[in-house]
């Protein structure tokens, strides 16, 4: 299990757009991958999970990943969410 | 993935509206029981199983018998009852006023008093409402959940295997979506959990290629439900060639969630088989076995019958 906590950057948070990149990135991955946000955990896949987080600009979150590809994956998703654009 | 909760007194008074009679106390202590207390024989000096953790509720009954004791008695009996340290608040029913003697040790203590306009008993099921609803267990399940005909299915799986196609074809037969997703899991007691939605995806569903639907506007009020206890759940997986797949269902497989037992079928996915039949008819087994009657069991002793009739 890879888990790294970052903080996101994108400026208005992760609206529905980014949030339907971010699963279509996620989903490239074989790993099982997860977001939490307060205790909350979704599956990175899903994006109704990830919408359901709401997650805003500057807040924490938990990346986590389990599988051949977790390393990567938590890499490239920490690095979506955590550029300012 | 769940945690124990806990409510602050801060969070009991804006979500009840309650009154505050000591606006220095320490609105930061926690509920961390959805019981609550009435203190009539902690006030008459027994204290011995006091339950002091508890939201302590004073009613007329209370009030009346500790405005009956002369003041000396009163100051020793409120030091006793507002000394404890894990007691979260007092709170006053029927919009009376807490006695001074109270009012004065509490505000020493730090423990908030509280007031609630509501008769005591009313008040009780009002304040463990609440406590209820934040205290429960809670998880967050990756799955769609369905209420097909009364049974709450869950149907669980790896991403892309189908669940929300098989919700879409179940709700379009006449069934109602709860959540999509991502379900709320709650314990609202020893043997039910209740799954809903999380607020921002009620009534939604989404089908890969055509994008976020929302079930209510499209297929009306009769399509959807805010909540449903879940009575089994249903788990799909891509047909594996090396995996033996129940046959009979005889044996019933359970699934654990938070604290609870939940009978489940795995049910293998393979282009051509219509899993919103197979999940209706799982539901209406379901419902047929809790009636008492086990069609797998039936059949099975049957054939035990007949063989053994062979013997003779």
């Amino acid at each position: 299990m890879v888990e790294k906590t970052v903080i996101v950057n994108l400026r208005s948070g992760l609206l529905a757009r980014p949030a339907a990149l971010f699963v279509q990135e996620a989903n490239r991955f074989s790993s099982d991958i997860f977001v939490e946000k307060d205790g909350k955990s979704v599956n990175a896949k899903s994006i109704m999970g990830i919408m359901s987080l709401a997650i805003a600009h500057g807040q924490e979150v938990i990346i986590k990943a389990d599988g051949s590809d977790a390393e990567q994956a938590v890499a490239r998703l920490g690095e979506m969410i955590t550029k300012e654009e | 993935m769940s945690k124990t909760r806990s409510v602050t007194v801060e969070e009991l008074v804006r979500g009840l509206g309650l009154t505050v009679f000591t606006p220095d106390a320490d609105m930061s202590r926690t509920i961390n029981t959805v019981d609550i207390n009435r203190p009539g024989l902690a006030l008459a000096g027994y204290l011995r199983y006091h339950a002091a953790e508890r939201v302590q509720l004073l009613g007329r009954t209370e009030l009346s018998f500790f405005r009956g004791m002369d003041p000396r008695e009163q100051a020793l009996r409120v030091f006793a009852f507002c000394s404890y340290e894990q007691t979260p608040c007092i709170i006053v029913s029927r919009g009376d006023m807490p006695p001074e003697t109270l009012l004065k040790e509490a505000m020493a203590r730090g423990l908030a008093v509280l007031g609630s306009n509501q008769v005591t008993t009313r008040a009780a099921a009002i304040i463990s409402n609440f406590l209820e609803e934040r205290l429960a267990p809670e998880t967050l399940v990756h799955g769609v959940l369905v209420d097909v005909y009364g049974i709450g299915i869950l149907i669980t799986g790896s991403s892309g295997i189908g669940k929300s196609e098989t919700a879409l074809e179940l709700v379009k037969r006449g069934h109602r979506l709860v959540a999509d997703d991502a379900v709320v899991i709650r314990q609202v007691s020893d043997e039910s959990l209740v799954g809903s939605p999380p607020p921002l995806l009620q009534y939604l569903l989404e089908i890969r290629g055509v994008g976020v639907l929302n079930a209510m506007t499209l297929f009306g009020a009769g399509a959807v439900r805010t909540h449903k206890k879940v009575a089994m759940v249903i788990h799909l997986e891509a047909w594996r060639e090396d995996v033996a797949y129940d046959r009979l269902g005889i044996d019933e497989e359970t699934i654990r969630i938070l604290d609870l037992d939940l009978p489940s079928l795995t049910i293998p996915v393979r282009p051509g088989r219509n899993l919103a039949v197979i999940i209706e008819v799982a539901a209406m087994n379901h419902r047929l076995k809790r009636i008492g009657f086990n069609a797998a069991q039936a059949f099975s002793d049957q054939l035990a019958q007949a063989i053994e009739e062979q013997d003779d």
